[in-house]
Formats: C-alpha cells, sequence, structure tokens
C-alpha cells in the first residue's frame, strides 16, 4: 500500500463517520462526507507539495 | 385513522423506555450496534463497515495495539486504542498488533487503529444522542 493508497482509505472512513454523525438528513450528511473528504484528501496533497518544494 | 398518530407516538415512545445509556455502550463495545438498536440500520453498517474497515487495515499494516502507557504519547494511544471497545479486547487476546513498530507502514497501522478508536466514539456519542432526542 502506498502513502497516497493510505491517505485515501483513511479520508473515506472518517468522512463517512464524521457525515453521519455530524449532519442531520441523509442528503446533508452525503454532502458534509464529501466535504470532510475533499479536505481531508486535498490537504493531503497541499501539503505534500508544500514539503517536496521546502525540501528543494 | 385518528389513532394513527397515537399509535406512532406510542410506539415511539416505546422504543424511549429502558436504560438510556444502552446505545452508548453498546455502540461503544461493537461498532455500529448503538445505531443498529435505534433501528437506523444504514448508518450502523456503514459506521461499523468504516470503523471496522480502519481497523483492520491497521492491523493489517501491522500496527501496534498499545498495552501500557509509559509516557503521555502512549496514555493517549492506549485511550484511543480502548476506544474501539471489545474489538480492543478482542485483538489484545488473540495477539494481533505488533508491540513495537517494525515497519514503516507500522506507524501508518498504529494510527489508523487509534483513530478507528475515537472515531468509534464519536459514533457511540451519535447513537446516544439520536435515544435522548438531541438529536433526529
Amino acid at each position: 500500500m502506498t502513502h497516497f493508497t493510505a491517505v485515501l482509505f483513511f479520508a473515506l472512513f472518517a468522512s463517512v463517520v464524521f457525515g453521519i454523525t455530524q449532519r442531520e438528513t441523509p442528503k446533508r450528511m452525503v454532502h458534509y462526507g464529501i466535504y470532510c473528504f475533499v479536505l481531508f484528501a486535498g490537504s493531503a496533497v497541499v501539503l505534500s507539495w508544500v514539503m517536496f518544494l521546502i525540501a528543494r | 385513522m385518528a389513532t394513527a398518530p397515537n399509535n406512532t407516538a406510542a410506539a415511539k415512545q416505546d422504543s424511549k423506555q429502558g436504560f438510556v445509556y444502552l446505545p452508548l455502550i453498546a455502540g461503544w463495545l461493537v461498532p455500529g450496534a448503538g445505531h443498529f438498536l435505534l433501528g437506523k440500520w444504514y448508518r450502523g453498517a456503514l459506521l461499523a463497515a468504516s470503523i471496522l474497515g480502519m481497523f483492520a487495515m491497521g492491523i493489517a499494516m501491522q500496527g501496534k495495539l498499545y498495552s501500557g502507557a509509559h509516557d503521555i504519547l502512549d496514555i493517549l494511544g492506549l485511550v484511543g486504542d480502548l476506544g474501539n471497545g471489545l474489538l480492543y479486547v478482542l485483538s489484545r487476546a488473540i495477539g494481533l498488533g505488533a508491540d513495537q513498530a517494525q515497519v514503516t507502514t507500522a506507524d501508518y497501522g498504529t494510527r489508523f487503529i487509534v483513530v478507528a478508536g475515537l472515531l468509534n466514539v464519536i459514533a457511540a456519542v451519535d447513537a446516544h444522542n439520536l435515544r435522548t432526542g438531541r438529536k433526529a
């Protein structure tokens, strides 16, 4: 398993739990879950690029 | 016809009787069980799949199961692991999980196990909120 695969699984599982527990209606749960997933995965990608550029 | 709403209200009232902390405790011991007790089958199944999946991946990555507390980080890790409820107890009993992180992925696995426990606590509290009516 690669770093990125681990990040995606982590984001998926955490987003499902956040979505279900932090919102009340199914539609809002799905939206919030997707929002969390994008933030988890997106921030990992952005921070990875920041660290890459710092390390050059 | 006029009694249908009353019957529904009575059924809801029946489901509200009993030990109020049962969904909280059940949800902590078994991921998703709190929601199952309240009849939230899909939510419970998704929560169980997510938490069990994260825990299983942590074990598969040879993550460490905290067994003792030697410093503050160990204490926090142990608290997180205990959030897994019976999963933690069973895994310790059958010897799953590494004592020390020995491969690179084991660090990730250790975090997966801790976070699975924390997510399980969130899910159990959500079941409690559903039970008390704080959440619809």
